[in-house]
């Protein structure tokens, strides 16, 4: 049987969807990871570590915070995803970029706002834990949940109504079920978060509480034992490992073509007063979550000396010996890097995208869900890492500053993957055959068809690379840098100062980084806008 | 499977990183730089790194990680084939770690003359003091004088049940002045009295932050948070730090210092065993102590110098406390039972 030849540009582009995200993650990840858990485990010592009781506490305590924190956070996320992606009203742009907002902020700025919010009591444990988590992840589930239920043709809720389904069967028999994909890939990044987490465990969870993260920090930070923390790590990996191909399974299972529409289509206005209660309820209650601690931070940047003034903003313009640099080359270093990270996290994730939505067996589930490990791989062990793999001339990359935007597009890539694959594979066949028939070429279809659907959930994706390179998550805290200094390093330095006008500034930048970050998100919705139209 | 699995990557290191080689280095040439390596807190004014600079004809530059412990962890990760030429910034508390790790040079400046030798921790030579900034109890003076209670004056007065529920400590296992608060009471009352000490602090109601941002910045009723503790574990250059960054500027310092609990930190640098430019290294050293760095110290990095020729900028001869003779430990010994001592801590403390 003559068996059917793809033209060349196919091929190409197969082998370049393949291989690019393959070779990143293999010489940026696997690469630093395999070096220093070869020097931690090849060093000397025992292995007490696995059999001590506290290990297994610590264990138990990372999985189930992360878990409960998962749920939490689409619990609280799901009503303001609906509105976002049902309806359209003024300043529907906005609260989706507000909503980001949290999600950059540094965890310290947080917890200090945190700590001035929550009742004596409440204020650290795991309750405090489970409230953070949920506040810096609550993006992560209305982003991605809220776009993609934006593409869902709404007819066909229409027509179970018709069929006589309530709203609730309806909600759980037909939407539910559609918008599964998405929820699946928001919980499984919001699962890694918070199984990962760090400083959210240090501060707010007090000195008893302890997950795997902040357990290996302790070992090869503190403590110098890379072998412990080289075990650690790997159990660690191992949990994350099985999370993984978890929901990459599930994904996979629940993946479904249904029509994808234009945003334009599905999002109509608010009618009825029973709709606009529901929006404003929804809307309310998440803003007023998210908005209270922010708004304590701002409060307390014009809070300096008797009364409210703009003496801390004054001062950020003053020459400043709390840093190398002066905010305002902190604020363009930030902005600079978060562009150079998005670019390879929209190039390199998208490249995987492509490749993980066109295949149907389990070798492209194996590259989705090795992407997808960096972001519950020990940070300190991947910033270790670093240091020891590229330590040779001429490949003694250490010092460089790219390797700063590098190690962010690490953490971004996930997401990028996560939020272009459903919109991808929610293309109909149907589509793509039909333009065949008709006689466009792959390049033209992917051109035409495949692109201008991602596009939307590109623009998504971007936004998140570029919020999470200005947050400055992941590696990056441990990877010794240049002096240039981002913002996110600049409040650090202030709080780290005596003195009531260096928390001023502490929290005045922690102001203009939350501006920063909203301007950010909207020019990359108004980018998308212009370049892909309204879909 | 291990093996393999490196060798792969590798190979695939070589393969992908062969495209950018020509962009890389120098090779062999003098060079043109020197590279300090140091932790987050190292500042330096524009006019005087470009002095350096100008009279080295050396690019200075700066790589920053981390506090003290993590700056030596890595360092000890890298050693033999450090990441600049001179590290900056192992204090006391990790002396003994980075030295064990073999991963400084010999040099032995000749501006030592000019610092007292109590600062200088080792008779080799391998690091070289540069500033010292002690870990002190601060208090706030108008909490104690509005209701009429005497300030506490001693490591004893703590455990005095006037002064119950005042007291917000770092934890040493995660927070630099934590660690040197616990050293603090360990070299005043010696194993196994320390224990003994803490336990009664536990019963007056210490409270432990994760580190000193929220100890300072939240709890502390002296500062700009407005907490409800008016006993906090600080530095000794914390109340003239209050005066210069009050809006407005007060009169007098609205913290002090207890003299008694303050544990030295002497901060020193060396330079680093495999360091590219050696040379500029040394130079780098020796402006380190130089009168014009040393007088750039207390404003930036809030810590005292060491050259006793450096002058103080006015608000340290006013406000701030050197204290005579602090409590201290030697780095041999912290490093013996560091971790110990604050794993032993935390069950006293924590559980």
């Amino acid at each position: 049987m003559d068996e059917y030849r793809a033209p060349v540009s196919a091929h190409a582009w197969r082998a370049l969807s393949y291989g690019v995200p393959l070779a990143f993650i293999a010489l940026f990840f696997v690469y630093p990871l395999v070096s220093i858990l070869e020097r931690g485990l090849g060093a000397g010592g025992d292995l007490d570590i696995l059999t001590d009781p506290l290990t297994r506490e610590v264990l138990w305590f990372s999985v189930w915070q992360a878990v409960a924190s998962t749920a939490l956070t689409i619990l609280v996320a799901l009503p303001a995803a609906y509105v976002l992606g049902r309806y359209t009203f003024p300043g529907r742009g906005f609260a989706f970029a507000l909503v980001t907002v949290p999600f950059v902020l540094p965890t310290v700025v947080v917890a200090l706002a945190f700590l001035a919010l929550l009742p004596e009591g409440v204020e650290r444990g795991w309750a405090a834990i489970l409230i953070a988590h949920v506040f810096f992840n609550v993006a992560v589930v209305v982003r991605i949940v809220g776009t993609f239920w934006a593409g869902l043709d709404p007819r066909v809720s229409e027509v179970a109504a018709t069929l006589g389904a309530g709203p609730w069967r309806s909600l759980r028999e037909v939407t539910v079920p559609l918008l599964a994909p998405a929820l699946a890939a928001a919980a499984s990044l919001v699962f890694l978060f918070s199984f990962t987490s760090f400083g959210v465990v240090l501060i707010l969870g007090g000195p008893r509480f302890s997950t795997l993260e902040t357990e290996i920090y302790n070992q090869a930070v503190r403590l110098f034992d890379l072998r412990t923390a080289a075990v650690l790590a790997l159990v660690q990996l191992v949990c994350v490992a099985m999370a993984v191909l978890a929901t990459t399974q599930l994904e996979a299972k629940l993946a479904v073509g249904g029509q994808r529409r234009r945003e334009g289509d599905v999002l109509r206005p608010l009618r009825t007063r029973g709709e606009k209660a529901l929006a404003a309820a929804s809307l309310g209650v998440l803003g007023l979550f998210l908005g209270l601690p922010l708004a304590v931070l701002v409060e307390r940047s014009f809070e300096v000396g008797e009364g409210y003034s703009l003496e801390a903003y004054r001062a950020l313009t003053r020459s400043t010996n709390a840093l190398l640099a002066s905010p305002w080359e902190a604020i363009l270093n930030s902005v600079v890097y978060a562009a150079g990270a998005t670019v390879i996290a929209v190039v390199v994730g998208g490249l995987a995208a492509f490749a993980v939505a066109s295949s149907t067996n389990g070798g492209m589930r194996l590259l989705d869900g090795l992407l997808l490990l960096p972001l519950g791989a020990s940070a300190v062990m991947l910033g270790f890492g670093f240091i020891v793999a590229f330590d040779t001339e001429p490949f003694d990359f250490r010092a460089s500053p790219w390797i700063v935007p590098i190690v962010q597009a690490l953490v971004a890539i996930p997401f990028v993957v996560r939020i272009v694959t459903p919109t991808l594979r929610a293309i109909d066949e149907r589509q793509r055959e039909a333009a065949a028939v008709l006689g466009a070429s792959p390049g033209r279809i992917r051109r035409e068809i495949d692109l201008p659907v991602a596009g939307r959930a590109l623009a998504v994706a971007a936004g998140f690379a570029f919020a999470i390179s200005l947050g400055e998550f992941g590696a990056t805290v441990f990877l010794a840098r240049p002096d240039s200094p981002t913002l996110p390093v600049a409040i650090f330095r202030f709080l780290g100062r005596p003195g009531e006008l260096n928390l001023g500034q502490a929290y005045a930048l922690a102001v203009i980084l939350m501006v920063v970050t909203t301007i950010s998100i909207l020019v990359v919705e108004r980018l998308r806008r212009e370049r892909l139209g309204w879909f | 499977m291990r093996a393999l699995a490196t060798v792969c990557c590798k190979v695939a290191v070589g393969a992908a990183l062969l495209a950018v080689a020509g962009a890389g280095c120098g090779g062999d040439e003098s060079p043109t730089d020197v590279v300090l390596v140091t932790h987050d807190s190292f500042v330096m004014s524009d006019d005087v790194r470009s002095e350096f600079e100008q009279s080295s004809g050396l690019e200075l530059r700066v790589l920053q990680s981390g506090d003290a412990g993590e700056l030596v962890s890595k360092a000890l990760l890298t050693a033999g084939n450090p990441q600049g030429d001179v590290l900056f910034g192992v204090d006391n508390n990790f002396l003994s770690r980075a030295l064990e790790g073999e991963l400084f040079e010999s040099y032995e400046s000749p501006l030592l003359e000019s610092v007292d030798e109590k600062y200088v921790l080792d008779q080799e030579h391998r690091v070289t003091p540069i500033d010292h900034g002690e870990v002190c109890l601060n208090y706030d003076k108008a909490w104690f004088q509005d209701r009429e209670i005497e300030p506490p004056r001693s490591l004893d007065d703590l455990t005095d049940p006037r002064l119950e529920g005042l007291l917000v400590v770092e934890n040493p296992a995660t927070s630099a002045p934590g660690l040197a608060f616990l050293l603090a009471t360990v070299a005043r009352y010696g194993e196994p009295g320390w224990e003994d000490y803490w336990r009664r602090l536990r019963e007056r109601g210490v409270l432990v932050v994760d580190g000193w941002e929220e100890a300072y910045n939240v709890r502390f009723s002296g500062s700009a948070g407005k907490g409800d503790r008016p006993i906090v574990v600080s530095y000794a250059s914390s109340p003239p730090a209050e005066v210069i960054f009050g809006v407005p500027r007060p009169k007098d310092a609205p913290t002090a210092v207890v003299e008694d609990s303050c544990f030295s930190q002497i901060e020193l640098a060396g330079v680093l065993r495999g360091a590219r430019n050696e040379d500029g290294a040394r130079e780098l050293v020796d402006f380190l102590l130089s009168t014009r760095f040393q007088e750039d110290i207390p404003l930036s990095m809030f810590v005292f110098p060491v050259n006793r020729e450096a002058m103080l900028p006015p608000e340290f001869e006013t406000f701030a406390v050197v204290p005579e003779s602090p409590l201290e430990l030697p780095p041999e010994e912290i490093e013996a039972n560091r971790d110990r001592w604050v794993k032993e801590w935390t069950s006293i403390v924590l559980r």
